[in-house]
């Protein structure tokens, strides 16, 4: 065994995949298997109290979702991760092993519609107090911590702004509290940004996006730093004895492992959305291709942008790669070459009425609430993904109302801009072909 | 088999245990931060041969409590290794069906590697013991930090781990830990054994 550092193309293919012993089968197999046989009953008995690593049920170990896991925890820098089947229950089973009743988050308010309604509606009726920070500087986000706050929450790249956050600062703000910073890096991917290199704890994915590449299967990813020193005062579940499993403490017996072992031994357990081996496959195998991927589709997101950002009846274009954008310095200072991903906005002339018709004249971006496709799409947020905020949310969320979000895919960039521009053309003139067709 | 070198170097980073005084059979210990770190271990590949190399492990300050790591460590080497366990802890007369010696020159036979589940301030006399019956290999367990101790034990002969579980590195090679989603940092094209 020689010493050897793996570059990141290199583990998109190979991390957590090594040909299985029974069979040597090169491609990732599909386990479909709901349980496994034990050995004896000794055997049981140690799977079940955490005492050795083996499959007991697939809805918290599986073969093939643990080949997925590694590979992204693996492209992400982290110690381990946890697979589930969507980003919104990584980001649930997340936010409810770090709070509980009477706790509070805080985050971002340029975050992804779901994830806004996750917090606002759904965790404060389980008496989780989201507060919502309407600014882009980590002190503000420092005077808003109180003792009963247990971790910040951001977007890398915001969905649909394009804002890119202060990770570093974040960081640095969050663990000056005893709390971890929980970064949602969907938009980012980790082949362009890798949030714990820069003092992120947690990273969690919508594994459908980027990671799956084809816009094929639902799935999320929580990965772990290992590195976040958890404090009894405002974590006491780390340290108190957890009567299901021996009374053994998360802390005591796991140490940096405790945070994603509770995570598949208490909340993958409890609140149930694991990850389908198939699914899993689909990532898997999709993430082989996405350093290649990502790489054109942000060449041609700076090809699309720089061309919006001439045309006249562009109001703005939100892509911090953009030498005029506000960001463009710290698109520098987190991407490569300032590629700041490939899901970004712009804002055309003359409001929702010129965004409606925009979107219903495109022949080759798809119009769908999705991102991360290697097909291009567009969506209209004020209307769909961001439809259930309120016009202040919308505000705080970066959204106007002639916002058009792009997920700007691998065609011809040649192609994509002369789709882009017959709409921009047909959107100056107030009809709109497909909704006449659609009726 | 070859390790790539990121994650592995995040998994070394140490989390303090705060003072907590917990079942974990490591309490009231204190690592030394990282960054006041003297000593270096060796790396994955090393750990791994070490435990390539051996046949058997003493756990010393072995432990019949459930909730202790001794006992978690005992019962994965047991099950799903080959090696021949020896418990060892003057207070125990059986664990896990096993019987308990009360001190490594006890043993039939000297043990690869003593596997130390004590405080800090213990392991010391502990390395004098392995070294006295001829041990070749110290491990300390996950949690511990301490230079002296280290530079200590290597000072006798001994090859020294320090701050890892035996459990959760050989999972690392032996594909239990990558069944739990962690990055074992093993790339390879060659069939799993």
């Amino acid at each position: 065994m020689d010493k050897q550092t793996f570059d990141f193309a290199t583990r998109a293919v190979h991390a957590g995949l090594i040909p299985d012993k029974a069979t040597g089968a090169r491609a990732l197999p599909i386990y479909e298997s709901a349980a496994y046989v034990f050995d004896n009953s000794d055997d049981a008995a140690a799977r079940f109290a955490l005492r050795k690593y083996g499959e007991i049920y697939s809805r918290i170990v599986n073969p093939t979702v643990a080949a997925l896991e590694e590979r992204v925890a693996s492209l992400e820098g982290g110690l381990g991760a946890v697979a589930t089947a969507s980003g919104l229950s990584a980001q649930f089973i997340t936010f409810i092993a770090l709070a509980s009743q009477g706790d509070e988050v805080l985050a971002s308010s340029e975050l992804y519609g779901g994830s806004i309604t996750q917090l606002d509606i759904t965790l404060r009726r389980l008496g989780i107090d989201t507060k919502f920070i309407d600014s882009d500087d980590p002190q503000d986000y420092a005077a808003a911590i109180t003792e009963r706050t247990r971790f910040i929450f951001v977007e890398a790249v915001a969905n649909p702004s394009g804002h890119i956050a202060d990770i570093e600062g974040l960081a640095a703000v969050a663990h000056a509290a005893g709390i971890p910073l929980v970064v949602d890096s969907t938009v980012a991917t980790p082949y362009l940004l890798r949030p714990i290199e820069h003092g992120a704890d947690i990273v969690v994915h919508s594994a459908t996006k980027f990671l799956s590449g084809s816009g094929t299967v639902l799935g999320g990813v929580v990965v772990d730093s290992g590195t976040f020193h958890w404090g009894q005062e405002r974590f006491p579940e780390f340290f108190k004895p957890v009567a299901a499993y021996n009374n053994l403490t998360w802390s005591g017996n796991f140490n940096e492992y405790s945070f994603l072992t509770r995570l598949r031994a208490e909340q993958l357990r409890d609140v149930g959305p694991a990850l389908s081996a198939h699914s899993a496959f689909l990532i898997a195998q999709g993430i082989e291709t996405l350093p290649l991927r990502v790489q054109r589709q942000v060449e041609n997101t700076r090809e699309i942008a720089e061309w919006l950002e001439q045309h006249p009846q562009v109001e703005s274009v939100n892509w911090a790669g953009l030498e005029t954008h506000a960001q463009h310095d710290r698109a520098l200072k987190y991407f490569p070459n300032a590629n700041s991903g490939s899901v970004f906005s712009f804002t055309i002339k003359g409001g929702r009425a010129a965004g409606k018709i925009f979107i219903d004249s495109l022949n080759l971006l798809s119009h769908v609430a999705n991102i991360g496709d290697v097909k291009s799409l567009a969506i209209h947020p004020a209307s769909t993904t961001h439809a259930q905020l309120s016009a202040e949310q919308l505000r705080e969320a970066g959204i106007e109302e002639g916002t058009i979000r792009l997920s700007i895919g691998i065609e011809s960039a040649k192609d994509l801009i002369a789709d882009i521009a017959q709409a921009l053309e047909t959107s100056t003139q107030g009809d709109a072909p497909h909704s006449v067709e659609q009726r | 088999m070859t390790e790539q070198s990121l994650p592995l170097a995040a998994a070394t980073r140490q989390i303090s245990l705060n003072g907590a005084s917990g079942p974990s059979g490591v309490a009231c210990t204190v690592a030394t931060p990282e960054s006041e770190r003297r000593w270096q271990g060796p790396d994955a590949a090393e750990r791994n041969g070490i435990l390539e190399k051996a046949r058997s492990i003493a756990i010393v300050g072995a432990s019949a409590n459930p909730s202790r790591a001794s006992y978690f460590v005992a019962t994965y080497l047991l099950q799903s290794t080959n090696y021949t366990v020896y418990f060892i802890n003057p207070k125990e007369s059986e664990i896990l069906g096993h019987p308990v010696y009360k001190d490594l020159a006890s043993l039939p036979e000297v043990p690869d590697i003593v596997d130390v589940f004590r405080r800090s301030s213990a392991i010391k006399s502990v390395a004098d013991d392995a070294a006295a019956v001829g041990a070749p290999v110290l491990w300390i367990q996950l949690g511990i930090w301490d230079d002296d101790v280290a530079e200590y034990s290597e000072s006798l002969g001994l090859e020294v781990v320090m701050d890892r579980c035996i459990k959760i590195e050989h999972a690392r090679f032996h594909q239990g830990l990558h069944l739990f989603g962690f990055n074992t940092g093993v790339i390879s094209s060659r069939r799993a054994r």
